[in-house]
């Protein structure tokens, strides 16, 4: 088949250190409590739709969407909703949660909760939408972007390529891994299903090379399936492959104007975990409560790795106690990669859809070394896949010029991570770039809403 | 010889006669108007350019001054009432009586009252840590310690607490400017009147959760028990989601909210009884009387 | 519970450092310096130890007592800018004269435009040109010292281009090219031997520490511009080859023209700071006075570099 590819600009090439791409996905035992946050998802969080004593059943709609970006939630479990109230989640901030003390495993009516494969696909393009909207399906690829809103795209944009990103570029993560060996059809089930609903656009599965097992379930449940316009593209080992943009150019050779959406170049990316729920809500109408966790970190023991599977709600720590407890050596525990994850402060916190890891790294993987001087040796530049220019990002930063930030691109950062990553000086290039970069997107929007505004009332004179 | 001198020293004159004349018309033709009053009053104000009255800098301030005929808009913390009765008389107008200010830290969350629950590894700035998560520390509301107010103070007012891990205000130098106020992303500086003989009521603290959880983030946390509003009888003290706060305005200093706290969370500063030594520091320092 | 760590991403760093960065430039030297000590002997190790000490240890003064900036001291860049400066000086050069010119490459070119990071001059070769500007006769003194392998005693040699600027292309007809590439006696340290210099810059490369942009364009343009003029008179100006092989070219190129905080950031804005230093260091050794001009044609492109890192910037993401 055709050579492998990459994205053009920029990228860097840490150790994956993929320990736990062994372990097969195991089944967590349920909680007697969970705790089910009302921000799953990008965009206003979900309102409560049951009241406190209520019973509810797993997969029933315990929150609605509160606008337009936003998604439905559904019970993990089968039990009482004991509260709902503000509760820290992992960086410690409150956010509403609803408190369900679990009573049994019962699924509400109309879920198949079988595991046969069913390929025939809906034929009825708003049917599939209208599933993957009430399943609550969202991105799970890091963003949580309600999927229904992505497989939409406004009228006058037509969908090319349906992307299924497969990069898992963040090293240590396994979880796609896994669901790429375990689930391969019903990944490539889903795969079609947007592909139909994007109106059969052709669909390119992309895959780092450092997954050959993977590649190779794929090419071969692909040669057992009847779908046409699906084909396994192999990718070059190179983080941040999975990024939206640079899968686009990786695969496409095409590059997302600066505040643009990738719908403009034709593109649609959905992460394989958002491909395998997709199939779930459209062919056995399952809501998206479970999804794949990895248990790893470089302070683990081979045999202490695990990757799981989890249902919504269930607090990080309980995970990590299922797991075998947080580990000795363990300084940071991170939800996510090391590269894009989020520190953990409240390991109470609970699980949300795209919880993708409990990652423990050491002291001496994780601790910042202290900061030196700038040596201008643009290695960051170098580094940075959206070709910019960290180093006089934070020049201006520090300078507080906004108009030089905005001329600079800061808008454009991806906040993969590179930067920092490459900095020899160990200057803290993102930290001070991803506050400029708010408050340009922030003067931006203001700037798009006054000339709105202007327009309006041109309009109405 | 002689010839070469003089044909030099000739085209040399003539030219600067030329091009003085050039000069002079082209200075003539795109002279800007200008009121003269803005560099008047620039060169009264104190020159720091810090920005605290809201404009880019003292020319900024100058301007807008001149350019509005009055003084409504404009205030120059830095040389308060010196400076804009100065002003004032260059204008030509009445200069409103503003009371002195002083920048209060309202956080007393001190490494040993609020303990730290993770460690910080990220950059140095305040702000990069609020935008990261909650804190370090069980309360969401208090002083990060990062020291973003004191990077900010021109004035070098502010420095950090070693002990306490919290900003220190240094009241012989602060101009009441403004910038720590901006700088701090918790919003816990705020600018008090300086008060009679630099004497304040204060409830240093901006927990604004429940009792339970603030008494748990931090043992000199506000909890909103209303002892303290209940025991004024000026009606100086309004409680808003859990957090006690003193109207400065109103305060007439009786201090008896301070005996009332159970927590501590209200100071009486500079008060004679109470240390008795920093007012004898500061013996010229007379606020207005009120 | 433990206290456990909290940042923003990214939670891994590599392994390279400023440290590791700059060592990887000291490793990369030492072929050269090995060559060096062998053919030049104790004097030579002299130099090279006097420049180093002194250039750290005035580093680390200036740090720590002017700037009071402890724990910002790197001493590895501090060695770098040592080493660079002890083989840009004649074998001879008292040990004085030395710690003069580690004084004004720490002291002046670096720290009192801020230090690391900050300097606009090469601080290696700012010190150099101070010397050879205030101590031209020992600067131009090239007696060849009693080395530990070539058992040549104390020999009066003039450097190849000393020899052109003298008495024009006849006086360095018949030069053994090979030989230049290996050993070339006469010259300072970093003119000993191409080949050595070649390998430490290979290394370089290899270890990502440089790109080889910079250097190719310098050896093209100097390649170029010697063969048109060699077309056009070979009675009076040299072929490529010898200008390649000869004086600090090498040494310039590969090390001096590739510090990081002194040439531009971007691929394009080094090609032409490389064209630049190739045509200036042409001129001054065809029409100049000196027989050697990479000294001033670095320093002289030097500072065009904050023009070329605002003229040409990163090729950005989706604009095209």
């Amino acid at each position: 088949m055709s050579s492998k590819l990459t994205f053009r600009i920029g990228g860097i090439h840490p150790c994956d250190n993929k320990i736990s791409r062994d372990c097969a996905i195991e089944v967590l035992p349920l909680p007697e409590v969970v705790y089910v946050s009302m921000a799953q998802h990008l965009g206003a969080p979900a309102a409560p739709v049951v009241a406190v004593g209520d019973k509810v059943l797993a997969g029933q709609v315990i929150a609605e969407p509160a606008g337009f970006i936003s998604a439905f939630v559904h019970s993990p479990v089968s039990g009482t909703v004991k509260s709902i109230a503000p509760r820290a989640d992992i960086a410690g901030r409150m956010v509403n949660h609803i408190e369900i003390v679990r009573e049994g495993d019962e699924w509400a009516e109309g879920i198949d909760l079988s595991t046969d494969l069913v390929t025939e696909i809906p034929a009825d393009r708003q049917f599939c939408l209208d599933r993957i909207k009430n399943n609550g399906v969202v991105g799970l690829g890091g963003a949580t972007f309600p999927t229904h809103v992505k497989l939409n795209p406004a009228p006058g944009s037509k969908a090319e390529c349906l992307i299924i990103n497969g990069a898992e570029c963040e090293p240590y993560l396994t979880s796609d891994y896994r669901i790429m060996l375990e689930r391969t059809k019903e990944i490539i089930v889903g795969a079609a299903i947007m592909q139909s609903v994007l109106g059969g656009c052709r669909c390119v599965i992309g895959i780092e090379e450092n997954k050959p097992a993977a590649i190779k379930a794929m090419r071969a449940a692909l040669a057992e399936l009847p779908y046409e316009g699906i084909k396994v593209q192999v990718l070059k080992k190179r983080y941040p492959q999975g990024g939206e943009k640079q899968l686009i150019d990786a695969v496409m050779r095409r590059q997302v104007a600066s505040g643009a959406l990738p719908i403009s170049v034709g593109a649609v990316v959905q992460n394989m975990a958002t491909a395998l729920a997709v199939y779930e809500a459209v062919q056995k109408n399952r809501p998206l409560v479970t999804n794949v966790l990895t248990v790893t970190g470089d302070c683990l023991p081979v045999s202490a790795q695990h990757n799981y599977l989890f249902r919504i709600g269930m607090p990080l720590s309980y995970i990590a106690q299922v797991a075998g407890g947080v580990p000795e050596g363990a300084a940071k525990i991170i939800s996510g990669g090391p590269m894009m994850g989020k520190a953990i402060s409240n390991l109470d916190a609970a699980t949300v859809k795209g919880s993708s890891s409990i990652l423990y790294l050491s002291e001496e993987a994780t601790r910042r070394k202290p900061e030196s001087e700038c040596i201008r040796c643009g290695r960051c530049a170098d580094a940075c896949p959206m070709g910019l220019e960290p180093f006089l990002l934070r020049r201006l930063t520090e300078a507080g010029d906004m108009q030089g930030l905005e001329a600079a691109s800061v808008q454009d950062c991806i906040e993969c991570g590179c930067c920092l990553y490459s900095c020899p000086a160990n200057i803290p290039l993102l930290d001070h770039i991803r506050l400029s970069k708010g408050q340009v997107m922030g003067i931006i929007r203001a700037r798009a809403a006054a000339a709105k505004a202007a327009q309006a009332a041109n309009n109405q004179k | 010889m002689t010839n070469i001198i003089i044909w030099t020293i000739a085209i040399l004159a003539a030219l600067g006669l030329v091009l003085s004349v050039v000069l002079f018309l082209v200075a003539k033709k795109f002279k800007v108007e200008e009121d003269p009053r803005i560099d008047e009053v620039e060169a009264v104000m104190p020159g720091a350019n810090c920005g605290g009255c809201g404009f880019a800098g003292c020319r900024a301030f100058a301007e807008s001054a001149v350019k509005a005929g009055n003084l409504d808009n404009n205030y120059c913390p830095v040389g308060g009432a010196d400076v804009m009765s100065k002003v004032a008389s260059i204008l030509g107008v009445e200069v409103k009586a503003s009371a002195p200010k002083v920048a209060v830290v309202r956080c007393n969350g001190t490494c040993e009252a609020r303990p730290r629950v993770n460690e910080y590894g990220g950059a140095a700035s305040c702000k990069v840590k609020a935008s990261l998560y909650a804190g370090d520390t069980l309360c969401q509301w208090g002083c990060l310690g990062c020291g973003d107010c004191v990077s900010a103070c021109k004035f070098g007012a502010l420095s950090m607490g070693p002990a306490t891990g919290l900003p220190v205000v240094d009241e012989s130098k602060c101009t009441a400017c403004g910038a720590c106020v901006k700088s701090c992303p918790k919003g816990i500086i705020e600018l008090r009147n300086k008060g009679p003989r630099s004497m304040r009521v204060v409830v240093e603290c901006v927990n604004k959760d429940k009792g339970v959880l603030a008494r748990k983030a931090c043992s000199n946390a506000c909890i909103g028990c209303t002892k303290c509003q209940k025991v004024c009888a000026h009606d100086a003290i309004t409680i808003e989601s859990n957090l006690a706060y003193i109207d400065f305005t109103k305060c007439k200093l009786c201090k008896k909210c301070v005996a009332e706290c159970p927590t501590g969370a209200i100071h009486a500063i500079n008060f004679p009884v109470l240390p008795a030594k920093k007012v004898e520091d500061k013996p010229k320092e007379t606020g207005n009387e009120q | 519970m433990d206290k456990y760590l909290v940042s923003p991403n990214p939670h891994i760093h590599t392994s390279t450092y400023t440290h590791t960065l700059m060592g990887d430039v000291c490793i990369a030297l030492l072929p050269a310096i090995v060559v060096s000590v062998l053919f030049y002997g104790w004097s030579e190790l002299l130099i090279l130890g006097v420049s180093a000490l002194s250039c750290v240890v005035i580093e680390w003064a200036i740090t720590k007592f002017l700037l009071k900036r402890e724990g910002r001291f790197c001493g590895c860049a501090a060695l770098v800018t040592g080493l660079l400066l002890a083989m840009n000086l004649p074998p001879t050069t008292p040990w004085w004269v030395v710690v003069i010119g580690a004084i004004v490459a720490i002291g002046v070119a670096k720290m009192s435009f801020g230090g690391l990071g900050q300097n606009v001059f090469n601080p290696a070769l700012v010190g150099r040109v101070f010397l050879l500007i205030s101590f031209p006769a020992i600067m131009t003194d090239w007696t060849v010292p009693a080395g530990f392998l070539s058992g040549v005693d104390a020999v009066s040699g003039a450097t190849l281009l000393g020899r052109y600027a003298e008495g024009g292309v006849e006086a360095v007809q018949g030069v053994d090219y090979l030989q230049t590439l290996f050993f070339n006696i006469g010259g300072s340290a970093g003119e000993i031997s191409a080949l050595a210099l070649l390998a430490g810059w290979v290394y370089l490369l290899v270890r990502k520490v440089i790109k080889p942009w910079i250097t190719l364009s310098i050896f093209a343009t100097v390649a170029v511009v010697a063969t048109i003029f060699n077309l056009c008179d070979p009675a009076q100006y040299t072929d490529a080859l010898f200008n390649l092989l000869s004086g600090g070219m090498i040494l310039g190129a590969c090390f001096m023209a590739t510090d990081y905080v002194t040439s531009p950031m971007s691929t394009l804005g080094g090609i032409i700071y490389g064209i630049g230093i190739g045509f200036i260091v042409m001129m001054i050794r065809f029409f100049g006075s000196y027989p050697e001009g990479m000294s001033f044609a670095i320093l002289l492109m030097n500072m065009a570099v904050p023009l070329l890192n605002r003229a040409f910037h990163q090729r950005k993401y989706g604009r095209a």
